[in-house]
């Protein structure tokens, strides 16, 4: 496929980037809380949104954001919205760098950087990556094993998995971290040399996805591990990989900040 | 003989019928089954009765009369005669009971954990089966392997290349769904079932809503019926040709792992065309399907399909007439049909094995509506065997969906748009399907609030696990990955 210049066309009903209309919001209303089964949307209380002599700008403190690396994509949320103040756009594009760049906010620009010069140096035309399944449902691992066959074909980008993390220039972690997978991740991340990379794929790699709160998992890689790329989805779309991993290594253009 | 409660897949009864066995009664059940044309399908312990004491509950297949029969039995003072030794299909059974409740299956003869080490965090270092003698060595391998693959630990006991015997210790992916299925539905159980194993998301989610739907008396409607077998087979032929291309790559024939590769992307993409979701996250829903196959949405399928179905007839062909690829197949990872029957296989694995196991074939009802269904067996038992009745119900998979496109009931895709969050209370329900890696066993009991009192998921891979490491009994190591790909099991099933 000749991505990234031109983006294949995907079904009609995949779902994509999120977009909410706070201002058609109810003023009490918390239907899309209520039903998200990851708790992925959440009502900032904020005081930024404060206006001139102590009014506030109702709107925005009440503002609902989507949290994207706890969201699951399962609609839940548009069919409970009274208002249809909830959209998915089709937008592959979700990846982020920082977790809090994960919670949006109405229609808000897209936050992204590649990695700053001295790491594109290394890492730009070559970037060998070591894959830990920590509890992954095997969805997230099958979407990217498709980006080594002939389709998508990531190697043209000098991107691979490699079997040892001693030839890896960093992990690209899968599942919520299992209690029984934790000793073996953060041996294979120590296993592997500096500069090193950590890439979460997956809503449980991001937050436990559909599993978060279980005793026998850690809610994803949180504070065991720096986490410089995360991809979002249940499992994300194999162009969505794609596109992050691009846009990591500066070779994809992305949406300007705000 | 005791009498069981005989029941149909998909049905529920009340608790209070299942008969509560002695000891001795309920092992002779278990026991006796082979011989008598019974496997177990599942065998755990139930919280029973106000005390909620732990009670062993067995479900048996009776697949020629295309019922389950089901028993109960008290565990007293913490312990119960293992049935192991002269069942050996229930090994794995028992020793999961034995660590989920802490009893003691007495006399059981390789009492060992299943996902909760004694040793947090390792696995390796619980105790393996190990043979002594000059120049026999270990290997060890995982839980980080070499691909992108589940975790997994994996010990053999070799002279050189040769392998006398493999052990393999799982549990790294258990993330505790069992346990947070209990008390629900709640408004996560769904997406939890969805992502039992996430290649058998439509599997899963069938078994799951065949259960609450005999939990509610609200079967599924004609139409959501034929949709969900529509995405069943396409689940079994994104992962049938995958496999088989994976089979292909592992013996270095790369034409046929090439095609395979984008192929399977191909019938992922029709499932996406179905619900938005390459693995069908979504799809299936309580008394139906949640999105609809218009008319325009069936005929941009069935061209799609038509065009796969050619592509892979062509990519899979070539592997049946090069030697180089049947040479490397045949004879190699032999399971004998003895030993299928004594392990009590599913799926794939089994019918390669000369197992004529299928729920499709048995306990599917009108699941299948008119399509004849073809029961695929071969005797051999290696990979080749396996890689070849995958190949047969490729082709079925294939007629079979083009038949139902062309052929959809009308009527609503399900019966109501919400489920009520209480289900009958106190009831007992099973439910199976056949998954692409073979038979998807789910069993619930309720409570008197109507909310999940015990809720446990059998994946295929729980029962085949064992098969695999029998297969590599006297080959060659390097046959690992080969051996391996026939079955393909899944260790988030296996470990949930």
């Amino acid at each position: 496929m000749a991505y990234p210049a031109e983006v294949p066309a995907l079904s009609d009903r995949y779902l994509g980037r999120p977009k909410m209309d706070v201002a058609r919001c109810g003023a009490d209303c918390q239907a899309c809380i209520d039903v998200c089964p990851t708790d992925a949307i959440v009502r900032e209380t904020r005081q930024e949104g404060t206006m001139g002599a102590g009014k506030v700008d109702e709107r925005t403190s009440k503002a609902l954001r989507i949290d994207l690396g706890r969201c699951l994509f399962c609609q839940e949320c548009v069919k409970a919205c009274p208002e249809g103040a909830i959209e998915f756009t089709g937008n592959h594009r979700l990846a982020a760098r920082t977790r809090s760049d994960l919670v949006v906010e109405g229609e808000a620009k897209r936050l992204f950087a590649a990695l700053d010069e001295r790491m594109l140096r290394v890492f730009r035309r070559s970037l060998k990556l070591r894959q830990v399944s920590a509890g992954g449902c095997n969805a997230c691992e099958a979407d990217v094993n498709v980006l080594n066959t002939i389709g998508f074909d990531w190697g043209r980008f000098g991107i691979q998995c490699v079997a040892s993390p001693r030839h890896a220039d960093g992990l690209l972690v899968t599942g919520p971290v299992t209690e029984n997978m934790r000793a073996a991740l953060l041996k294979t991340y120590e296993a592997v040399a500096s500069p090193k990379l950590v890439i979460a794929v997956g809503a449980c790699a991001i937050s436990g996805g559909p599993f978060s709160g279980l005793g026998a998992q850690n809610d994803g890689l949180g504070t065991l591990l720096p986490v410089d790329l995360y991809i979002p989805g249940c499992p994300p779309h194999p162009l969505t990989i794609l596109e992050g991993l691009l846009g990591l290594l500066g070779r994809i253009e992305h949406d300007a900040p705000p | 003989m005791t009498s069981l409660l005989t029941i149909r897949n998909g049905t529920a009864a009340p608790l209070r019928t299942i008969p509560i066995l002695g000891a001795v009664e309920f092992a002779e059940a278990v026991v006796g089954a082979p011989a008598r044309g019974r496997r177990v399908a599942s065998l755990f312990a139930l919280p029973w009765g106000t005390s909620r004491a732990p009670h062993l509950a067995v479900v048996l297949a009776h697949d020629d009369a295309g019922v389950l029969e089901c028993g109960v039995t008290e565990i007293v003072g913490h312990r119960f005669a293992s049935m192991t030794e002269s069942c050996p299909e229930v090994h794995l059974f028992e020793r999961e009971i034995a660590e989920n409740w802490s009893v003691v299956p007495e006399g059981h003869p390789w009492l060992k954990p299943v996902r909760r080490w004694q040793t947090p965090n390792d696995t390796t270092t619980a105790e393996f089966f190990q043979m002594a003698g000059d120049e026999i060595h270990e290997v060890a391998v995982g839980p980080v392997h070499a691909g992108v693959i589940e975790p997994g630990h994996f010990r053999f006991q070799c002279h050189g290349e040769h392998v006398f015997h493999l052990e393999i210790a799982l549990g790294y992916q258990h993330r505790g769904i069992e346990g947070a299925l209990v008390g629900g539905p709640k408004k996560r159980t769904i997406h939890q079932i969805e992502t039992l194993a996430g290649d058998t998301t439509i599997g899963h989610a069938i078994a799951y809503c065949q259960l609450i739907e005999a939990l509610i008396e609200e079967p599924a409607t004609a139409r959501g019926r034929t949709l969900r077998a529509i995405a069943l087979e396409l689940e079994r032929l994104a992962n049938h040709v995958g496999d088989l291309g994976a089979l292909a790559g592992d013996v270095g024939f790369l034409p046929t792992a090439s095609f395979c590769g984008r192929l399977r992307g191909d019938l992922l993409n029709m499932t996406a065309l179905l619900s938005g979701n390459r693995f069908g996250r979504g799809l299936v829903r309580p008394t139906g399907v949640a999105l609809d196959c218009e008319p325009a949405r069936g005929q941009m399928l069935l061209e799609r399909l038509h065009a796969a179905a050619r592509d892979i007839e062509d990519a899979v062909s070539l592997l049946w007439t090069s030697p180089s690829v049947m040479s490397r197949f045949e004879e190699v990872g032999r399971v004998t049909t003895a030993t299928a029957r004594s392990l009590g296989l599913v799926g794939p694995a089994a019918r390669a094995s000369g197992l004529a196991r299928d729920v499709r074939a048995h306990h599917a009802g009108d699941f299948f509506g008119a399509s004849p269904f073809d029961l695929v067996t071969n005797e051999a038992g290696d990979v080749f065997s396996r890689a070849y009745v995958r190949w047969l119900e490729t082709r079925w998979a294939l007629d079979f969906v083009r038949a139902r496109l062309l052929g959809l009931p009308d009527g609503p895709i399900r019966a109501r748009e919400n489920v009520p969050s209480t289900l009958g209370a106190s009831l007992f329900a099973v439910s199976l399907v056949e998954g692409w890696r073979g038979e998807i066993c789910h069993v619930a009991a309720t409570d008197d609030g109507g909310r999940f009192l015990a809720y446990k998921v059998v994946d295929p891979s729980f029962h085949n696990w064992m098969g695999l490491q029998m297969a590599l009994r006297d080959q060659q190591i390097s046959d690992f990955p080969l051996c391996n790909k026939s079955f393909n099991l899944s260790y988030c099933g296996h470990d949930l």
